[in-house]
């Protein structure tokens, strides 16, 4: 060994509560995600085989029935960026498990013993959601390339795609997180993740447009950021498509309930693992 | 920098109830810095919920300790940034290569990035993990990963270092290899080592000054041989039994003995 160092124990670390470390910690924990996938990228095949299913089957058997009032597409074009929503939703709710399995290998324990804000954890492992949610994007636009749905390829609305799609599964996953703190154990967490996905689904604009809802649905739909998250996907992907809210109150919406519950999320994180 | 003189831990009445149960009651105990100081106790005693405590990952009831100057509830992100902790569970991140699992921690301690691969070839070399340092950690065996995860652990040269059980399940041979580079980590850096153990030899042959548990309470520290004198025996296990009593077992939760036999399981 080196010869010692008396006074070599804070020499030059960063100071953890800046700026800087918080970008730093976040994007190191999106890093280890990186590293996962890279090593074993079989998840991002099994989890692209639900959203063909829903386009393939579901939209071309809905499809032929003219049924619902899509506006000026016809509905496999309507159904796509739900779909996209879909798979972002599907991919981050049950993400929250593997917080509970950090915890149980004891990773986590390391992670909440180190200077690391907490909320640059909880955005790091968000965000993470978000890249294997990226990867679905790229299938689904493969698949509705195959099936001839417009899609608008300017470099702006590319831009806006991505990062509707690192939005909404930051979001689901930083409420799946949230969720896992407080039920704590992977029982109860399949449970509720189970409770929760459907209805969240069935209450937004993803393969029904809101106009045809009874009253109370739609009522839920606008408490529902997926169905912003959906509004979004379907301006910015389709061409020509137009949006019911606005990109920016889209944008908005998405943005503030992240916050919120990254906020909400950080406070809680340590209760895991007491 | 606290003095050197200075205890690297010290504990203050500090305390912690789960509704009306005690499991830490009062503990008041002072750490030498630079020394090697083992937390004895029968499952449940309240060694873990100690180390928790002073690894700020649990708010304490009331009371509160020092650690190398920091106050656990007053300054706790000063605490973080000088102390490593090793939990008894296996930590390291097994879909990772042990350069990756190195690298994670050193950028979330903020060493700078210059430094990160002097430091991490560093750490590696200390705990003999060079020739391994690519390889994705489920390949490695028990030692290995328990000494990956002291060297994720000392990347940002901490003063203190916590570990919770730190040789529980390892083999005699790698059980040696991991009290040779704590005594190391001891000497040459001048690192204080708390740690948690059952294991009697451990705290004979590894630390400096030992404490029981008991109840939450600490029941009797001082250095090995002095408590065998206390005790009026040559073997630790009969300090142990001496101070300790045989009742304290019923106490541990479930979950606990589960998490125990797990880790010992995953490393046997």
């Amino acid at each position: 060994m080196k010869s010692s160092r008396p006074d070599a124990r804070r020499n030059g670390l960063a100071d953890p509560s800046g700026a800087l470390s918080f970008a730093r910690v976040t994007v190191s924990i999106i890093a280890v995600e990186l590293s996962k996938l890279r090593r074993d990228p079989s998840e991002l095949v099994t989890r692209s085989v639900q959203p063909a299913l829903w386009l393939l089957v579901f939209g071309q058997v809905f499809g032929r029935l003219h049924a619902v009032p899509t506006g000026n597409v016809d509905y496999f074009t309507f159904l796509t960026p739900g779909i996209l929503a879909q798979s972002v939703l599907f991919i981050a709710i049950f993400y929250g498990i593997s917080v509970i399995w950090e915890r149980d290998l004891g990773i986590l324990q390391k992670l909440l013993a180190s200077p690391a804000q907490r909320s640059a954890l909880v955005l790091g492992k968000a965000l993470s959601a978000g890249i294997r949610a990226l990867a679905q994007g790229i299938i689904i636009y493969l698949l509705a390339l195959a099936m001839h749905v417009p899609l608008n390829f300017s470099p702006l609305a590319l831009v806006g795609v991505v990062a509707a799609i690192l939005l909404g599964a930051a979001l689901f996953s930083t409420f799946s997180l949230m969720v896992a703190c407080v039920v704590k154990t992977r029982e109860r967490f399949m449970g509720i993740g189970q409770v929760l996905t459907m209805p969240l689904f069935f209450a937004s604009n993803a393969i029904y447009p809101i106009t045809i809802m009874p009253e109370w649905l739609k009522l839920t739909a606008h408490l529902n950021p997926l169905t912003y998250e959906v509004d979004l996907l379907r301006t910015l992907m389709i061409r020509g498509g137009s949006s019911s809210f606005g990109v920016g109150t889209d944008l908005a919406v998405l943005s503030v309930t992240l916050l919120l519950l990254v906020l909400v999320t950080a406070k809680l994180y340590p209760s895991i693992i007491r | 920098m606290n003095d050197r003189n200075e205890p690297a831990i010290v504990t203050r009445e500090l305390t912690k109830s789960y509704g009306r149960t005690l499991a830490v009651d009062r503990l008041s105990i002072e750490v030498p810095a630079g020394s090697i100081f083992g937390l004895l106790g029968p499952n449940g005693a309240g060694k873990s919920t100690v180390i928790r405590m002073l690894t700020t990952i649990l708010p304490p009831s009331s009371g509160t300790a020092l650690v190398a100057g920091h106050s656990i509830t007053d300054d706790p992100v000063g605490v973080r940034k000088c102390m490593g902790y090793v939990s008894q569970m296996l930590s390291a991140d097994g879909a990772l290569t042990g350069y990756e699992n190195l690298l994670l921690f050193a950028r979330i301690y903020g060493v700078p990035k210059r430094e990160r691969r002097s430091r991490i070839d560093e750490a590696l070399g200390f705990m003999g993990l060079t020739e391994v340092a690519g390889n994705v950690v489920s390949s490695y065996s028990g030692g290995m990963i328990r000494r990956l995860e002291i060297a994720q652990t000392i990347l940002h040269h901490p003063s203190v270092v916590f570990l919770d059980e730190p040789t529980i399940g390892l083999d005699p041979v790698a059980r040696r290899h991991v009290w040779d580079k704590l005594r190391e980590l001891r000497d040459s850096y001048r690192t204080t080592i708390f740690l948690t153990t059952h294991d009697m030899e451990e705290a004979d042959e590894l630390c400096d000054r030992i404490a029981i548990m008991q109840s939450g309470r600490m029941a009797v520290s001082g250095e090995p041989l002095e408590l065998k004198k206390l005790a009026g025996t040559d073997s630790l296990d009969e300090v142990f039994i001496h101070f300790a009593g045989e009742s304290g077992e019923k106490s541990a939760t479930y979950r606990e003995i589960i998490q125990t036999r797990r880790t010992a399981q995953r490393l046997g």
